[in-house]
């Protein structure tokens, strides 16, 4: 394969799952949050798909697309949440909703 | 090949930080969206044209739109000032996501010598939607009904967590 070995986007995917690792931490919005967790998702997917071009096995695109499903039910099912958290007149931020009571 | 790897990793991680620093969330989505093809531009350098399609179809797509409106409809109350917990919460979530960055680089690293050297040789097909749609409905096709189950139930949960109840009426 001309151009970048596997290697190099390995070190992107673990960079990208730094920063949302970071947001989903430091940050306080559901909104944020649920961002940051697509780009730690996407991280992952990112990394998957290079080692099913470093091995030669379709497998790892498989799980790849796999994850993309679970993360699209997530983001239906997260903001759902949010935007029941913001019919309630609750304050936008993950630290309001600590307990998980109706 | 390089130009192009350089570019997508860039506008990734760039886009990526922004993201995570952002102060209205619109911006954010908009940031995340810029992320999610350049990502799709990596997956193609990688010989996954099928993914690269989905990715952008279902998630700067879809997945995307859905956080638009959400964002649209809260209007507002959706910013996201820098107010974080405590200063020593802070520090650790830091040192939390440098850890995990520095675990990821060293395993990375240990494993690169050798055998990350040659990728395998591989044809045109590799990645091509009918070498996924084929393997998903044989190799993979207990993995495919249950994703369709997760699906439909996010689905429904996403309408029952949208239901407004009014007052008296069950």
């Amino acid at each position: 394969m001309s151009g970048p070995g596997v290697g190099w986007y390995l070190i992107v995917a673990a960079a990208l799952f730094g920063i949302g690792s970071l947001g989903v931490m430091l940050r306080r919005s559901p909104l944020i949050v649920l961002l940051s967790l697509e780009i730690m998702l996407n991280g992952a997917n990112l990394a998957l798909i290079a080692f099913a071009r470093q091995v030669g096995d379709l497998d790892g695109q498989i799980f790849a697309l796999a994850v993309m499903a679970v993360a699209a039910a997530e983001v239906a099912i997260g903001l759902g949440l949010i935007v029941a958290m913001a019919r309630r007149d609750m304050a936008l931020d993950v630290d309001q909703a600590s307990a998980l009571r109706g | 090949m390089w130009i192009v790897w350089f570019l997508a990793a860039g506008a990734c991680l760039g886009s990526g930080i922004a993201v995570v620093s952002m102060t209205n969330p619109f911006y954010s989505a908009l940031a995340l969206i810029g992320n999610l093809a350049s990502l799709a531009v990596l997956y193609l350098l990688l010989a996954a044209e099928f993914l690269a399609a989905a990715q952008v179809l279902v998630y700067a797509g879809a997945v995307m739109v859905m956080f638009v409106f959400v964002i649209a409809y809260l209007g507002g109350r959706a910013d996201a000032p820098w107010a974080g917990g405590s200063p020593v919460m802070q520090t650790a979530a830091v040192v939390a996501a440098v850890a995990l960055l520095v675990e990821v680089v060293v395993v990375l690293g240990l494993a690169w010598g050798d055998e990350l050297k040659d990728p395998a040789q591989v044809s045109d097909s590799f990645g091509s939607p009918a070498a996924i749609g084929e393997l998903f409905l044989t190799d993979h096709l207990l993995a495919f009904e249950i994703t369709s189950i997760v699906l439909l139930v996010a689905a429904i949960g996403g309408v029952v967590l949208g239901t407004t109840h009014e007052k008296g009426r069950p």
